[in-house]
């Protein structure tokens, strides 16, 4: 029998709120996603086991390239993401000094406090046939006509490296301020090429930031709905607006959880890998 | 490279270019939503028609400025109370959970931790799918077995709360947590000895050292809500908060109200920042 009496009480009342919590938002709800997917519908309320709705996705062609566009473009972003991030976060954490520094790191974190929204309208005001762009390039004489910048593949991607700059940044500045400057100091005296300098000693020491930097980023891309759904028009063909389409539009539920299964499999599957490789944990990598 | 190792003009000028453009791409498109609210135009774009305020504070049939269209004023209200509501019970359950977490030592606790930080990799649409399932499921249970028609648990004003708050309870819990780590026990230690009873210790050294945590995380808290689309879009009924409002006029074409809206939006939270800015401030003093 469980004495419930002072520092054993205390813990429990404490642990009740999260285990109400992640079991009735997450592990539940999780669980019955996983059961709708797993369904076939016969007729009103009856419902039998069956695989229908994975075997649907891997028949469709629509289905399963978008998922893989999908997969293809998010680590694609992540990748030019860091490619871009990482002189910047160089920059403010080992060029800049004093005020400046701590200006350009504060730069870098106001796209944070601005909705995604907000940033992706600016992006169409830019962009669009009657945008910002576009009427410069008919003003400065470069182009004849209006031009449409937006609906393309290079636009969502440039609108999906946007959304997630910060994410990449921020781990980057934090990892790289920690390094001594003399190990780089020591081997460029010892002779090395600029080259050697970034492959041996700032990659490797930079590595847990990147990391981090990369799974963040990736799970918020291959999640993102409005940037592709905005920015690429009708034929973005992002799976998540397939689950939306699926769940809201069609009302096809039992499809929807399925393409949701799907998506958080190949999700985890990738993070995963990218842990593996690098020897980091999960906790390590999303707490930090 | 770092300044101590020599290097050429050429390369050093290259690379402020750079910085600079970076903050160029990061900027531009927010200076140009404010700057194209205050156009004296019927659409957001060039050429520039001189300053005005209509967008803000016109009422007339071609220009209604935002303060008085009233789908956008009674969204900007209810996204203000969900996320107040969201900001309170994410805070309450993350004091919880971190005290748990720093202070208790138990079987299965590196499990429950994994779990809580579950929410954050699981992308805002499949969260919000799983919920609006889970809780359908729930309701028709309720209806066809006991005739019950529970209209809370449809989409709505409370599955936006909790979806919401389901993930933005765990970054308070991380923020709180951090923060529980750092406290001296000893002072705790302390006051017991000196006869405090286990709620005073808690009421007057424990949370007054949180506080800053707390208030920080709040803020941040309130803006995640108020922001949030992802999840909040699926799990939106017919009184929709305002992320939701805004995106649906955006795919039916933009007018300067929109600008002027996002402009607003940008002023609250950049006020949010300056004072969550303070707020740390004073916690380092």
């Amino acid at each position: 029998m469980l004495k419930l009496t002072g520092k054993n009480l205390s813990f429990y009342l404490l642990l009740m709120p999260l285990l109400l919590t992640l079991g009735l938002l997450i592990v539940l709800p999780q669980l019955d996603m996983l059961g709708v997917s797993l369904r076939e519908r016969i007729s009103y309320g009856e419902y039998k086991f069956s695989f229908l709705h994975y075997t649907e996705f891997f028949t469709e062609p629509l289905y399963w390239n978008t998922f893989l566009r999908t997969a293809v473009m998010s680590i694609m972003a992540t990748l030019l993401t860091l490619l871009i991030a990482f002189p910047i976060a160089w920059y403010i954490a080992k060029v800049a000094q004093g005020k400046n520094k701590k200006l350009l790191f504060l730069a870098c974190l106001i796209p944070f406090w601005v909705s995604e929204l907000v940033r992706t309208y600016g992006w169409m005001i830019l962009l669009r046939e009657s945008g910002i762009i576009s009427g410069f390039l008919q003003w400065s004489g470069l182009s004849s006509g209006p031009v449409e910048l937006l609906y393309n593949d290079i636009t969502v991607m440039t609108g999906l490296i946007y959304a997630s700059m910060l994410f990449m940044v921020v781990p980057l500045v934090s990892t790289l301020e920690g390094m001594d400057d003399s190990l780089v100091e020591a081997a460029y005296d010892l002779g090395a090429s600029t080259f050697t300098v970034i492959r041996s000693i700032i990659l490797p020491y930079a590595m847990p930031g990147v990391i981090s930097g990369c799974i963040v980023v990736f799970m918020l891309t291959l999640g993102n709905y409005l940037t592709p759904t905005l920015l690429g028009g009708k034929h973005s063909l992002w799976f998540t607006e397939q689950i939306f389409t699926q769940f809201i539009t069609r009302f096809n539920w039992e499809q929807g959880a399925a393409f949701g299964v799907l998506l958080l499999t190949l999700s985890s599957l990738l993070v995963w890998t990218g842990l593996k490789l690098s020897g980091q944990s999960f906790k390590q990598a999303v707490a930090s | 490279m770092i300044p101590s190792i020599p290097q050429s003009q050429a390369f050093k000028k290259t690379y402020s270019v750079y910085v600079g453009l970076f903050f160029l791409f990061l900027l531009a498109p927010l200076i140009v939503v404010a700057v194209f609210s205050l156009n004296d135009s019927l659409f957001p774009s060039l050429p520039w028609e001189g300053f005005t305020l209509d967008w803000y504070f016109e009422d007339s049939k071609e220009r209604r400025g935002l303060f008085h269209d009233r789908a956008i004023v009674d969204s900007i209200g209810t996204s203000l109370v969900i996320a107040v509501c969201v900001a309170v019970m994410s805070i309450s359950v993350a004091v919880s959970n971190a005290l748990l977490f720093e202070r208790y030592h138990f079987r299965g606790k590196s499990v429950l931790y994994s779990l809580m930080l579950l929410p954050l990799v699981i992308p805002g649409v499949i969260l919000g799918i799983s919920i609006l399932s889970f809780s359908s499921g729930i309701a028709n249970n309720l209806e066809d077995n006991y005739g019950m028609d529970l209209e809370l648990l449809r989409p709505g004003f409370l599955l936006i709360v909790l979806g919401q708050f389901a993930f933005i309870s765990t970054m308070a819990t991380l923020v709180i947590s951090a923060r529980l780590r750092k406290f001296d026990i000893q002072l705790e230690e302390a006051a017991l000895n000196l006869g405090a009873s286990r709620f005073d210790v808690f009421r007057t050294i424990t949370l007054p050292w949180l506080k800053p945590a707390i208030m920080g995380s709040a803020i941040v808290a309130f803006l995640m809500s108020f922001e949030n689309f992802n999840t909040t879009l699926i799990l939106a009924g017919s009184d929709s908060p305002l992320t939701i409002t805004l995106f649906d006029r955006m795919r039916e074409g933009s007018t300067p109200v929109l600008n002027a809206v996002s402009t607003l939006l940008m002023l609250g939270s950049g006020a949010l920042a300056l004072f969550s800015l303070f707020v740390q401030r004073k916690k380092e003093q």
